[in-house]
Order: C-alpha cells, then sequence, then structure tokens
C-alpha cells in the first residue's frame, strides 16, 4: 500500500474539482477571500490560527503550508509555538470538559 | 532555451529596457569577517578579491563625469575591509555623491580577519561623512538570525545598532540614515514589508533600546550558497515553483537592473550584484566585456538587460531589490 501524506501532494490540493469543479471553485474563492487578506483579523493571525487547527485536526499538509505561511506573515517560532499550545490547551480542556458528562451519568448511576 | 523569467515576461508582454543609470553599485571586496549561509556573493574571511587601486579611480573618474549618477552604493564582501575604502568613500562623498554603505554591523567589531584591524572607528566615520547606512538583521530575535548569519551574531549585532545610534543613525532629526534588511531565512517569500517594519521598530526600540528609519524586505536569491542549500535539502525545484507562483508584474517592471550598473573587483559591468556573482558580465559588440575602464553611458542605456531564471527572485510577490519591496 502506497504511503498517505506526501509532502509532494500538497501541490495537488488545486485538483480537488476534479470530479466537482463548480462547488471546488466556489471553496477556493471562499478560502482565498478568507485567508488570503488582512480583515477584522491579519492575515498573521489568521495563519497562526490555522496553523493551530491543523495541530488540532492532526493534518500534514496543512501543518507544512501554514508553517511556511505564518512564517511568510512575519510569524516567529515563538508565536506559532503558542498556537499550536493554545491547540493542545483546547483539545485538553475539551476532553477533560467531557468529565463533567461523566459525572452526571455516574451521579445517575450511583445509590 | 529561454529562462522561465524572460517566458514570463514574453506571455505577460513585458519588457525591460534599462531606464537610467542613477546607480554606481560596487563590489569591492568579497571578503568578509562572516560567512553566512545565505550570501549569494559567497563571502567569507577566506576570499581575497579586491578592487585595484586604478579601478577605484576609474569609478570616481565615473562619477565626477557623469552627474546624473547620484549614488554610489558601496558592497562586498563586507566593503569596510577594502584597503581604500575610506578615501573612496571620503572622495565620492567630495564630489556630492549620496554613498550607501552595506554595512553588515559585526565588522565593527571582528575587524579585518586578514590583518585583525580593529573597526570601531565606523560609526563616527560614516557620521563624519554622513553616509547611508544599510544593515542586514534577519530578524529582531536571535534564533533567525543566528541561524543565517552565524551563531552570537545577533548580540553582536545589536551591539553595533547602539554604537550607531549613539553618533546619531536612526534618530529622527539626526538626517543620518540607518536601514535595516530583512530576508527569510529559508526558502520562504519576504512578510510585506510594512507590517515587518512596525514589529521591527517595536521589538528593537522596546527590548534593546535601538531605533532606525526603514526596514527593507529583500527575497533570498537562488544562486550560490542558498541555491546549494535549497539542492542538498531537495527544495530548489519547489523554490523555484513558489517564485513563479507568486511573479508580479509591477515588480518584474520595477527591476533595479533598469536603473544601475554594478562593478566587480576587476572593474567588470554588470545588471546588478546577482549577475556579477553569477559571472553575467555585459558584452560589447564584439563580445568583449564592459569595464568601468571604458564607462560609455549612453551605450550601457542600450544594452539588454540579462536575465535568468534568478530573476524571478526580484520579481515575487511584493517585489525585492537593494533598496527592499518594490511593488
Amino acid at each position: 500500500m502506497s504511503s498517505y501524506y506526501e509532502s509532494e501532494d500538497l501541490k495537488k490540493f488545486g485538483d480537488i474539482g476534479r470530479h466537482a469543479g463548480p462547488l471546488a471553485e466556489q471553496f477556493f474563492k471562499y478560502y482565498g477571500q478568507v485567508t488570503g487578506a488582512d480583515g477584522a483579523l491579519t492575515r498573521r493571525e489568521k495563519a497562526l490560527i490555522a496553523l493551530a487547527i491543523a495541530h488540532a485536526e492532526k493534518c500534514p499538509y496543512c501543518i507544512d503550508a501554514y508553517t511556511t505561511a505564518c512564517l511568510e506573515a512575519g510569524a516567529n517560532p515563538e508565536q506559532m509555538m503558542e498556537a499550536v499550545h493554545v491547540a493542545a490547551t483546547m483539545k485538553a480542556g475539551i476532553t477533560l470538559a467531557h468529565a463533567i458528562q461523566m459525572n452526571n451519568h455516574l451521579d445517575k448511576l450511583v445509590l | 532555451m529561454s529562462d522561465r523569467f524572460s517566458t514570463e515576461l514574453e506571455r505577460r508582454g513585458i519588457a525591460l529596457p534599462p531606464r537610467r543609470i542613477d546607480t554606481l553599485q560596487l563590489n569591492i571586496t568579497r571578503r568578509c569577517n562572516q560567512a553566512c549561509r545565505h550570501c549569494h556573493v559567497d563571502a567569507s574571511p577566506a576570499r581575497t578579491e579586491m578592487l585595484s587601486a586604478e579601478g577605484i579611480a576609474a569609478c570616481l573618474d565615473v562619477l565626477e563625469r557623469h552627474p546624473q549618477i547620484g549614488t554610489l552604493d558601496l558592497t562586498g564582501g563586507a566593503p569596510e575591509l577594502h584597503p581604500q575604502f575610506v578615501t573612496l568613500v571620503e572622495r565620492a562623498r567630495a564630489l556630492g555623491r549620496r554613498v550607501i554603505v552595506r554595512h553588515n554591523l559585526t565588522v565593527q567589531f571582528d575587524g579585518d580577519p586578514a590583518t585583525k584591524q580593529p573597526m570601531d572607528h565606523l560609526p563616527a566615520f560614516f557620521a563624519r561623512q554622513r553616509v547611508e547606512v544599510v544593515s542586514s538583521l534577519p530578524y529582531y530575535q536571535p534564533y533567525f538570525t543566528d541561524a543565517q548569519r552565524g551563531s552570537g551574531v545577533f548580540a553582536k549585532s545589536i551591539e553595533a545598532l547602539k554604537r550607531l545610534n549613539a553618533v546619531g543613525y536612526g534618530i529622527p532629526g539626526s538626517g543620518l540614515v540607518l536601514n535595516l534588511v530583512y530576508n527569510p531565512v529559508g526558502p520562504y517569500l519576504p512578510a510585506p514589508q510594512a507590517s515587518l517594519e512596525a514589529d521591527y521598530r517595536k521589538a528593537l526600540a522596546q527590548q534593546f533600546g535601538v531605533y532606525f528609519n526603514a526596514l527593507f524586505t529583500i527575497t533570498n536569491m537562488p544562486i550560490h550558497r542558498f541555491r546549494l542549500h535549497l539542492e542538498k535539502s531537495g527544495q530548489y525545484a519547489a523554490y523555484m515553483d513558489k517564485l513563479l507562483a507568486a511573479f508580479n508584474p509591477a515588480a518584474a517592471e520595477n527591476v533595479m537592473c533598469r536603473d544601475l550598473i554594478s562593478v566587480d573587483h576587476q572593474g567588470r559591468l554588470y545588471d546588478c550584484d546577482f549577475n556579477q556573482q553569477l559571472g553575467l558580465y555585459l558584452q560589447r559588440e564584439d563580445g568583449s566585456a564592459e569595464t568601468i575602464f571604458d564607462f560609455d553611458a549612453e551605450r550601457l542605456l542600450r544594452r539588454r538587460i540579462r536575465l535568468g531564471d534568478h530573476c524571478l527572485g526580484c520579481s515575487a510577490g511584493a517585489g525585492s531589490s537593494c533598496g527592499g519591496a518594490t511593488a
């Protein structure tokens, strides 16, 4: 079986329109508008958010792409690592927050 | 076969004839106290190339005879390591020319690697001559700077900048201009110049009490030492694709080679310092090299600028030149 997540494959992202061109076109237009320019958030802030999400969603393509994008937006490794910590702490917090559900269920089960 | 830059120009119908010669850029020595990983000159303490005394005299003569050449831009290597550096600056200033020195900062402390001659007189000399200082500082933190320019370079650069500030450079109202240069520490494009300049200004003032005038963002040229790094790490093709994908017609039309002439240590003429390092010297009709010794401005303005794949470095994104972004 061939391996997934080859760095070389990142440049094929544009090909996702192969069987649904108009939908891909809409996606890329939206994607470009959201990530490609300063808005209420700067491009740098958006790149750091995207980097954090790339880690939380464990997407190697996105991690490569947004590591570069962060540098090209003027971010530095300290800021980038801090963004990853935001993702990590959100993951941890989300996991722990589910303990409320566990406790609620325990309360129901235990006499 | 046409290079990728020329092909792109042709596809978009862009022509790049020379516009004027307002700058004479001299690479007076390839000797440097540093050996930076991205250096397109491959400069280092081991290099020995120096422009001869006759070459220096010819450059000054060209300046004297061509008032339209308002700027003398001195680079290297570390240009301060040329034995006639001081004389050259003084005479060009006496001719009323704006003189830019591409000063690597650390040479103030390291001195001449060959002769051990100290160079701590430079800030006062620069201020006396009112030269414009342009200095590389790849980032406002040590990590990127030391990765590119060598361990400890950031701390030394900050101390050198403080010395320049102390004589007035970068201080509002002094008229002494200190510009910094950012370039990426790998195969990626520079961040927008204005936003990065604001970051530098804030961080350098708050953390180190260092001040400067403007920040120039420069794209790394895929030649010599940097190209070797890209090839060894398997990133050359991807970097060239990135530069081509980011081709910006406005940046292409403002490439610096349209306005300057570059001179090497043998007196040969080029369109820019990058072409100089690639050996792409300007040729007369008979194939011989154009030199500073028979400088003919009218003939040079009729020349065809020599282009190559590397020119994509000047046309990518916001553009890149010795004066920073161009678009």
